[in-house]
């Protein structure tokens, strides 16, 4: 597979995998509300995915005619190895601190992410930004008030948010951690090295976390990286997932309603 | 047959959440072209993982075929993307008179705070957030605190 349509594919596993991991909150969200508002994210990273793997799905069967790629292949039929998320976002749900603080990290990310690929040399990849980064906002808003009220509640909720920060801390050096079709993508004009965007994440997320009165997270002095997402080697919470999610493509190829 | 004719037609379409609306109230139908029998029908989604898309293709399908239009193509496109901005001033009133709060033209186009301009039951300015995320995704749910209901709000988008 070429680094281009590969980098298209991490773009959407990101994606699915997040808002498959929060669509594991519906019918569980601690209130009505919230359990919308999970599920509602969950909706709009589905969605975003399905754009990302259709446009990836596209590529790939012009560059390979005959192989008639869809995107429920992409999402259904490619193995742990094959999934190029960041570790991050397959990281179990946990409590309701967890949950939002993975995708408070995320978002942050995602949001200026979309935002340096309105420039995308690829139209397509543009298109798709320009529309997700708007639903992105809300994402980036609502983990940020939740962020910052359990951080700043109950002596209970911010213990809570400290243990989320000690489990979830040791991913975050993995999203600014160049790959291979990172630089591809880049020197293509396609896309953008992750680098670029870790002095204004970091920034934006401690504003958050000085607000909830949680302790700043420091760019330096971070631990070793031994597994890669973006390079397919992943946690082991990632097979459970697809063990889960693939099931019924699985068991019942090509099945359909 | 001429492309005003389908844009009638497809005024017959609504939207599957919210009923009252029809795609080109909502600002979805794109554009529409019309040669030789074939018709070419471009659609923006309100938002990536709008559900509804998938059932409005086929509303739109089945419409032009009771008027014996069978040549169909739908093209979804993603850029521009879509905005409330689109939505029509009848397509406003009808979602207020349906009971849910349209999208505050002065909270979608300054940096302000989204919100209603009013409860969509008995027009007090008297409303709070009960959450940005409500029972679709274009929609946050907020609650009157003259008549006490609950309401929707479509979201600045």
């Amino acid at each position: 597979m070429d680094l281009i349509s590969t980098y298209i594919i991490h773009l959407a596993d990101n994606a699915l995998i997040l808002g498959h991991r929060n669509s594991e909150w519906t019918g569980h969200g601690p209130i009505l509300e919230q359990d919308i508002a999970i599920s509602n994210i969950a909706l709009d990273l589905v969605g975003q995915a399905r754009n990302f793997y259709q446009l990836a799905a596209a590529q790939l069967n012009e560059l390979m005619p005959g192989e008639n790629i869809t995107e429920d292949d992409l999402a259904y039929l490619r193995d742990v190895n094959e999934f190029t998320n960041l570790i991050l976002v397959e990281q179990s749900n946990g409590d309701w601190a967890k949950t939002i603080l993975r995708q408070f990290y995320f978002s942050t990310y995602q949001g200026l992410l979309y935002n340096e690929l309105l420039k995308s040399a690829s139209s397509e990849i543009a298109g798709i930004s320009e529309k997700s980064l708007k639903e992105t906002r809300y994402h980036i808003k609502w983990s940020s008030e939740w962020v910052t009220r359990l951080g700043d509640g109950t002596e209970e909720s911010h213990t809570r948010m400290l243990d989320a920060m000690q489990s979830l801390n040791p991913w975050i050096a993995e999203i600014f951690t160049p790959v291979d079709f990172e630089y591809e993508a880049a020197s293509s004009g396609t896309g953008i090295l992750p680098e670029i965007l870790k002095g204004e994440w970091y920034r934006r997320v401690n504003s958050i976390l000085d607000a909830a009165t949680l302790p700043q997270l420091s760019s330096e002095n971070q631990p070793m990286q031994i597994l890669s997402g973006k390079n397919g080697v992943h946690s082991e919470h990632l097979g459970n997932l697809l063990a889960e999610m693939q099931f019924l493509q699985r068991e019942y190829p090509g099945s359909s309603w | 047959m001429n492309k005003e004719d389908i844009i009638n037609i497809l005024s017959e379409v609504k939207d599957p959440e919210i009923p009252v609306l029809s795609i080109s109230d909502l600002g979805i139908l794109r554009a529409v072209e019309y040669n030789d029998d074939a018709v070419e029908i471009r659609i923006t989604p309100t938002y990536s993982g709008c559900p509804a898309m998938d059932v409005i293709r086929e509303d739109i399908r089945s419409v032009l075929a009771k008027h014996g239009l069978k040549n169909v193509e739908i093209k979804q496109v993603l850029s521009p993307a879509w905005t409330t901005e689109w939505m029509s001033e009848a397509g406003k009133q009808k979602l207020k008179a349906y009971g849910i709060a349209p999208p505050s033209s002065q909270a979608c186009s300054s940096a302000g705070e989204d919100q209603p301009s009013a409860c969509p039951h008995c027009h007090s300015e008297n409303i709070e957030l009960i959450s940005r995320f409500g029972s679709t995704a274009c929609k946050a749910l907020y609650r009157c605190l003259d008549c006490q209901e609950p309401f929707d709000y479509f979201k600045c988008h």
